[in-house]
């Protein structure tokens, strides 16, 4: 196999197209590609944004968090309920389809929220305790990021076989995509239903806790002023805790939905560009902000499929990244601002 | 608060283990109701030339065996080989060295007076690394030949210094155009090169299987754009510019790709690009309902494109340089690595059974080696060798596979 090119104009020619027709055509199912992206965007935005609220800490190793919830995923549907990987999707009906996928989640829950607080107990806390400069924070989140990246290459097989190592997991696929009906000409899939409806529930219960619940009260009140918090007693360690097993739970969340769009995506390094994504719809939102990583989230989704409607499939990325400079600029803040605490977000 | 949350959070676990008690009790069996796990592999099929033309495979020779007449007698010497052991890219060089190791062994256990020794040296695939290793290569007086090294980058990057050691170099792998337009006279390559690949492919898609109207997709890498560019040009009009589609390697949803794919109804979509990428993009194409045959090449020949796609890959046609594993070759690889002969297998092991029987055939110096090379004429397990003064083959083949 080659890595040259045959041709080196052909190579050098980098084919950006400018196709707004395209964009008209396929406006509605973009729309709603993007909205589904846009949803798993925003599930995972919200570990980056609750740890940044409260911590001012950017937690590069959510990205695993999130990697570890797919495999987490796998390993429920494949050991626990006994489904054989084989590439091919499953058919076992609507009610008990939906069971499977609702353990599968909550396993994969479970597993990126027990790794998201064991990194905080591990990575975090230890530094906070020698009072650490938030550059030490920014490396030792990357350093994590790595750690775990590699052990699911070189570690995990070695531990459970068959998983981790250099190829993807050989999927275990339970919902086939099938349209489902029609929004104006846009096809819906039972894939993108699941998808939008779960991110809705998990997002609204989110935003419940955190602006409803005694708890929530704590990590706005934390994220707003620890000190005055701790002596109101407020437990400052406790709700930093919480705050990463929320993340965690929410990563978890996204990451089975995420195998569910994208059934070969179960590898080491999966989580790495959907976690910069994730973050960058964390930005753009307004990082601190619960509600404003969940409108980034919605927004990049959305967003990028239309650039790359317009410029090409292979700008997607790109558009994503352009987007967030452009917003940057006139709003360094992000579109909702900032801060956990002051606003009422 | 302390109580409250650990309360909840308990009842939250204990929840989720009643449920997951629940499923374990009704431990589902996969069969049924869903859909079997299916057995598809990779088969090859015909070698075509560069016009797309069938080419029937020689049959009246046999491949030559590296046992020899079990009576030759050298001195201690050893070949070379060079290639990623480690890392991303390890599974072809892997593949090549157990190719080259079954060949040796096999020679050594025939003739007891002429052990020959494998020296396996690892490049990471990495043109740079590969420029450190290629003087340890040539110092070693008692190295006459090399199998190697595996990739294009690479082989770019040490070729002089080969040459100027006048050590044989085989690649089993190398398949850039240019690498045999640099003058090197130790310079071999064991398999045809990209510029056959993708003119072979477009002419076989038009010609002889009459597709009228492709969608060509590439994956804007070196290779891929590359070879999907040689199979646009050589197809013309056949390559429907409505559906000329760019993706970005790493890649994974691919449903703006098939919405354009969609609406182009072709008869067979291209995809210049690796595994990873193809089998998610072959899996929504069918679940999007394109019905047209998946095309692919070397890139995507790799039994994890079967295992990922499932049942989706079904049909799909594959080409590659790279001769198949067959008969009592793949029989006697898997008995001694415990695996399926993989690509670039059979090439390590002719590649190496040419540079034995140099050897055997009192061939015990370089310039020696290099001479038998170059005159060499004879039948391997993938093809017939015989090299032209710029070492490329005489005929060059490309293989057809299909996924069934």
């Amino acid at each position: 196999m080659i890595h040259e090119c045959v041709d080196q104009y052909a190579c050098l020619a980098a084919n950006i197209n400018f196709n707004l027709e395209g964009l008209r055509i396929g406006f509605w199912q973009l729309t709603i590609d993007g909205l589904s992206w846009g949803a798993i965007y925003a599930l995972v935005a919200v570990g980056y944004t609750l740890v940044f609220g409260v911590l001012r800490l950017i937690n590069f190793a959510h990205s695993e968090i999130f990697m570890l919830g797919m495999f987490g995923a796998y390993f429920a549907l494949d050991v626990i309920m006994g489904f054989t990987p084989s590439g091919n999707a499953y058919n076992k009906g609507i009610a008990l389809t939906v069971l499977y996928l609702g353990i599968a989640m909550l396993f994969a829950m479970l597993v990126s929220g027990s790794a998201a607080v064991g990194l905080e107990f591990v990575a975090y806390r230890p530094l906070r305790r020698r009072n650490a400069r938030s550059l030490t924070f920014l490396i030792t989140a990357i350093g994590a990021s790595f750690v775990m990246q590699e052990f699911v290459h070189f570690i995990l097989p070695h531990i459970i076989k068959g998983y981790g190592g250099s190829n993807a997991q050989q999927p275990i696929i339970l919902v086939q995509p099938k349209t489902q009906f029609h929004i104006f000409s846009a096809t819906v899939s039972n894939v993108t239903i699941v998808i939008i409806v779960a991110a809705l529930i998990l997002a609204l219960l989110t935003d419940y806790a955190i602006n409803r619940t005694k708890f929530g009260r704590g990590i706005r009140a934390v994220a707003q002023d620890s000190t005055t918090a701790t002596l109101m007693g407020v437990s400052r360690e406790r709700i930093i805790m919480t705050t990463f097993l929320i993340g965690g739970l929410l990563a978890g969340a996204a990451a089975l939905l995420y195998t569910l769009k994208v059934p070969q995506g179960i590898i080491y390094s999966g989580g790495f560009l959907l976690g910069i994504k994730a973050f960058s719809a964390a930005v753009l939102g307004g990082i601190g902000n619960l509600r404003g990583a969940l409108l980034g989230g919605l927004l990049l989704g959305i967003m990028e499929n239309y650039g790359q409607a317009v410029f090409g499939t292979q700008w997607r990325d790109v558009v994503a990244f352009v987007l967030l400079v452009l917003v940057l600029l006139f709003r360094p803040t992000g579109i909702l601002g900032e801060s956990l605490g002051k606003a009422r977000a | 608060m302390r109580g409250r949350v650990a309360r909840n959070v308990f009842a939250l676990g204990s929840a989720g283990l009643v449920v997951l008690g629940i499923a374990g009790c009704n431990q589902s069996k996969p069969e049924e109701g869903g859909t079997a796990p299916t057995d598809l592999k990779i088969v090859e099929q015909v070698q075509i030339d560069e016009q797309g033309k069938e080419i029937k495979a020689d049959q009246s020779a046999a491949a030559a065996d590296p046992a020899g007449d079990g009576k030759a007698t050298c001195p201690p010497v050893s070949i070379a080989m060079a290639g990623a052991l480690n890392g991303p890219d390890a599974a072809l060089g892997i593949n090549i060295k157990n190719g080259v190791q079954m060949a040796i062994d096999k020679h050594n256990a025939a003739n007891q007076g002429c052990q020959v020794q494998l020296k396996p040296f690892d490049t990471e695939g990495d043109p740079q690394k590969a420029t450190a290793i290629a003087p340890q290569i040539v110092d070693d007086q008692y190295t006459i030949g090399l199998v190697g090294p595996a990739f294009s980058g690479e082989t770019k990057a040490t070729g002089t210094v080969f040459d100027q050691a006048g050590l044989v170099a085989t690649t089993a792998s190398a398949t850039n155009p240019t690498l045999s337009e640099n003058g090197w006279k130790t310079f071999f390559r064991g398999l045809a090169n990209d510029a056959v690949q993708g003119p072979a492919v477009a002419n076989y898609m038009k010609n002889t299987l009459g597709y009228k109207k492709i969608c060509v997709i590439d994956d804007s890498t070196d290779y891929g754009l590359g070879l999907a560019s040689a199979v646009r040009t050589t197809l013309g009009p056949v390559a429907d510019s409505g559906c000329n589609i760019s993706v970005k390697k790493g890649d994974k949803d691919f449903s703006a790709a098939v919405t354009q794919v969609k609406g182009a109804s072709p008869d067979a979509v291209f995809f210049g690009g690796y595994y990873a990428e193809a089998a998610p993009l072959v899996q929504q194409l069918k679940d999007g309902g394109v019905t047209a045959t998946f095309v692919s090449a070397d890139g995507t020949k790799d039994p994890q494109f079967v295992s990922q796609a499932g049942e989706a890959s079904k049909d799909a046609i594959l080409s590659c340089p790279c001769g198949p594993a067959t008969g009592t070759f793949a029989d006697e690889y898997k008995k001694k690595f415990n695996t399926d002969a993989g690509t670039y297998s059979a090439e390590g092991y002719d590649l190496g059974t040419i540079l034995v029987k140099g050897i055997d055939s009192g061939a015990i110096t370089r310039p020696a080696l290099l001479d038998f090379v170059k005159n060499y004429d004879g039948q391997g397990v993938a093809r017939k060798y015989q090299w032209t003064p710029t070492g490329e083959l005489t005929t060059n083949l490309i293989w057809i596979f299909k996924v069934q």
